[in-house]
């Protein structure tokens, strides 16, 4: 462990940091410039022309841009994120349980499906081009091919209407126990590991089998290793980076692309509150979960990164 | 060291016996159905307990092939379909998928050509080493480290002890061959496959490998199968020969038969030396490039060039010679601009050539050219042998149509390849032939200055001497000058006019041949021409003695 690692983990740090504040002027940028005005829209089309210039003082409106933009930053920072326009609630309380929901689903479908993803991908190159590779890129492939509603609507009608295993709402609430918040969440975890499933585990394939053309490949095959262990002790560490690169997209997407799953199972989550909040053109509210969706992004793509770095034997033990 | 009870006392010693072995492949030619085509033709060899079989032949002759096969390992897709390899007295190609698991790695083992490739970029060099033996529970991890131990000792590597922590990136290309020899000897087989062991080493490396490899299989008693295209290498470390082309036999016998009377046409066309007879030209008034006092880094504090000074005269030769990590071809990159050195100026054609490549006229770059050692990677492969070859006629003279055509026909005719060759692709070809390709591509920019970067290291012996041939009759008709950038000292003596041998960035040597090539030496160029193998029995003892007594009379 020298020093050289470090600084590249450092600057990858530095740059995830410079890269959320230039979302974070994006989506202060873009929230500016869509069309309508939030006074108006709060007041309705009946407010008189003065209701609508008291309310646009006691908003703040009428200051420039920059300083609002500066003014919303140091609130963020100091995790202040605003009040609702639409509800008057703070929005830091409101988000607070709603993103533990949200994490609480994106954590145990990443569970499933991330371990599932890398041994099917395994499996497949173990078994490649025979059936067993062919059915698992068939089933995969064709679960990414759906639209995560449909699977999620397929799901809901036959383990919720017709087995009745599963409720087809997933009501959760702060006191519930474990086990009911399991069932509670089962169908949307689902729903999410067959929509993320596909992608991950052919990116597994394609990396191990690049990898398996490698000469060092060849050499464990003459030293009478099975394939099994060519594969996991041989191929996989060096195929580590680009697998870690998919596996973090797609917690990313666990979380942040969560939005339609958890409107159709009615999952009281980020995504649920971000499309409420947009269809009432409440700003500061869908600049909070931007932002905050911005951040869980770029930190697990610096993850990503960093895990790469890590992975690389070059890197880690300098000449 | 007790041999283990596996090894069965056989009858009349023998280890290995291959009959009659017949190996197949699918092609798929370019625009064309896959078909079969047969690499081996009922090729059939013996080798005894403690022996070494050297296989040799140009590439694609299957040695490498057969050298496998002593392992039931078909490369890259590659069927055994016909015969037997006995090993230990019974058949391997009939073992099945678990019993070939306990023969490879325990009683045949590999070398590869490319040991920094053949090692595992993710594991420490001694959890390499051993994983055979653990694989087999021949020996306990302990067992196995302090045998591995020993074997980098006696292998001559740097630090035994502590050697094994290491990962491949942190040891150099001629360690880590020894690393793979120990590998092999690890498992204490009782056959090792050395496939082209030290072909890619310079030649200063390469004679202390093979040194170790011959004291390794001397001191261990076991079998080898080795595999090279370089009969002078393999006469240092062969019992017999064996001489393989087109996946035929064609002699075999002991190794002072082979080199000293060959009994095949072909076998003799090989043993005998391919010196050109090359007359040295005396430089000319005004050089056509002169290099002064340039200074190159790749960004770094670590300069790559340090003030080197050559000058090459029109219709000439300039050989530049050095081991890898020299900077021959940084020199190269220096002159074409693709590295913009930090100092020193560079005259072409009595006018100053800007420092990078950008600020260049595209007359500085027709005039001067340059060809790869990789012809293959060299070329587009979508593209036809006449647009390759057509491309600079469009490119700097504007020729079209017809006029290119004949042209490019005429280009062909000059590198000795018909005007059948144009509608291929470069798949199509040979490895010589994708070579004169790409000598036509340059020839056809009317170029003052070509440089050639190890033009020939990668063709076989016979072959390559085909392209020197070439590149000196073209010299003389088209009066072009030649940048040669080699590290192999016999092509220089065919080709040069004058050299420069270069070391750690610097010109160490530098004059006509015949004063670059007469003593006394430096202690460098001493070592380079020393290095060489020559077709000797017995020269590898001879030049490592001569080279002792050199260093310790230093």
């Amino acid at each position: 462990m020298g020093s050289p690692i470090l600084r590249l983990i450092a600057q990858r740090i530095a740059l995830g940091v410079l890269l959320l504040f230039a979302v974070s002027v994006l989506i202060f940028v873009g929230t500016q410039i869509l069309p309508g005005d939030v006074a108006q829209s709060i007041l309705g089309q009946s407010a008189t022309p003065e209701a609508l210039a008291n309310l646009r003082a006691e908003l703040g409106l009428n200051e420039p841009a920059i300083v609002r933009y500066f003014q919303w930053l140091g609130g963020v920072l100091t995790g202040d994120l605003g009040t609702a326009l639409t509800s008057r609630q703070d929005i830091a309380t409101a988000i607070g349980g709603r993103l533990w929901n949200t994490l609480f689903l994106a954590f145990w479908a990443a569970i499933v499906s991330v371990p599932l993803a890398i041994l099917l991908g395994l499996l497949a190159v173990r078994y490649r081009n025979g059936v067993i590779d062919k059915s698992i890129s068939g089933f995969a492939l064709a679960s990414t091919s759906l639209p995560e509603f449909f699977i999620g609507y397929l799901l809901v009608f036959f383990f919720a209407v017709k087995l009745q295993w599963f409720p087809g709402i997933s009501t959760v609430y702060d006191g519930m126990p474990f086990i009911e918040r399991m069932r509670a969440i089962a169908l949307p975890a689902t729903a999410l590991t067959l929509v993320v499933l596909a992608h991950m585990m052919r990116m597994t394939r394609a990396a191990i089998l690049n990898v398996m053309q490698s000469a060092y490949v060849e050499t464990a095959e003459l030293k009478g290793l099975s394939q099994f262990d060519i594969i996991r002790r041989h191929a996989f560490p060096n195929a580590i980076a680009p697998i870690v690169n998919v596996v973090m997209l797609n917690l990313a997407f666990l979380v942040v692309g969560v939005v339609v799953v958890e409107v159709i199972f009615v999952y009281p989550g980020m995504g649920q509150y971000l499309v409420d909040h947009v269809t009432k053109r409440d700003v500061p509210v869908v600049q909070a979960v931007g932002l905050i969706f911005a951040a869980v992004y770029i930190t697990l793509n610096m993850i990503a990164d960093i895990a790469a770095i890590l992975a690389n034997p070059r890197l880690r033990h300098p000449k | 060291m007790a041999r283990k009870p596996k090894q069965k006392p056989t009858h009349d010693g023998k280890l290995l016996e291959i009959r009659d072995l017949k190996i197949e492949a699918t092609v798929f030619p370019p625009g064309e159905d896959p078909r079969d085509v047969t690499i081996v033709h009922g090729v059939s060899l013996t080798l005894e307990r403690g022996k070494v079989l050297g296989l040799i032949g140009e590439s694609g002759a299957g040695k490498s092939t057969i050298g496998l096969s002593s392992m039931a390992y078909g490369r890259g897709g590659v069927r055994i379909t016909g015969g037997e390899v006995v090993l230990n007295g019974r058949d391997i190609l009939k073992a099945g998928k678990g019993g070939i698991r306990k023969i490879r790695g325990r009683e045949v083992c590999y070398v590869a050509q490319s040991a920094a490739a053949a090692f595992n970029p993710a594991h420490k060099l001694m959890d390499q080493v051993v994983e055979a033996t653990l694989e087999h529970g021949t020996a306990t991890r302990a067992e196995a480290e302090k045998r591995a131990k020993a074997l980098f000792r006696k292998l001559s590597l740097p630090d035994p002890d502590n050697i094994g922590n290491r990962y491949p990136h942190q040891v150099s290309g001629g360690q880590l061959q020894r690393v793979m020899t120990a590998m092999a000897l690890c498992s204490e087989p009782d056959l090792i496959v050395f496939d082209e062991p030290t072909t890619a080493l310079d030649v200063t490396t390469q004679i202390d490998v093979l040194a170790a490899i011959k004291d390794a299989i001397r001191d261990t008693g076991v079998a080898a199968l080795y595999i090279t295209h370089d009969l002078a290498v393999v006469a240092q470390v062969a019992d017999e020969i064996m001489v393989l082309r087109h996946g035929r036999l064609v002699e075999w016998g002991g190794t002072r038969q082979i080199i000293k009377e060959p009994r095949q046409e072909y076998t003799n066309q090989l043993v005998s030396v391919h010196e050109i007879e090359h007359q040295e030209k005396a430089p000319g008034v005004s050089p056509v490039l002169s290099v002064k006092n340039v200074t190159a880094s790749y960004g770094g504090s670590v300069k790559v060039l340090k003030d080197v000074s050559v000058d090459i005269f029109p219709g000439q030769t300039l050989a530049v010679v050095g081991e890898s990590g020299s900077g021959k071809s940084t020199l190269a990159r220096a002159i074409t601009g693709l590295l913009p050195p930090s100092e020193g100026s560079i005259t072409f054609a009595g006018r100053k050539l800007s420092n990078a490549l950008r600020d260049r006229k595209r007359e500085d770059l027709r005039e001067l050219q340059m060809i790869y050692q990789m012809a293959d990677v060299a070329m587009n492969p979508r593209q036809t042998v006449a647009t390759i070859i057509g491309r600079p006629l469009e490119f700097y003279f504007n020729m079209r149509g017809r006029e290119r055509d004949a042209r490019v026909a005429e280009l062909l005719d000059k590198i000795e390849m018909g005007k059948g060759f144009a509608d291929r692709y470069p798949a199509e070809l040979s490895g010589g032939q994708k070579q004169r390709v790409c000598i036509a591509r340059a020839l056809a920019a009317k170029p003052k200055l070509i440089i050639c970067d190890e033009v020939t290291s990668a063709l076989d012996p016979l072959v390559a001497h085909g392209i020197l041939r070439l590149l000196l009759d073209l010299q003389a008709e088209e009066d072009v000058a030649y940048l040669f950038i080699t590290h192999d000292l016999a092509t220089v003596k065919s080709i040069a006019d004058s050299i420069a041998v270069m070391y750690r960035g610097e010109v160490v040597r530098y004059g006509p041949k015949s004063q670059v090539l007469a003593p006394p030496f430096d202690a460098y160029t001493e070592l380079l021409l020393s290095s060489v193998p020559e077709m000797e029995i017995g020269w590898l003892e001879k030049a490592i003695a001569g080279r002792r007594m050199e260093s310790a009379g230093n």
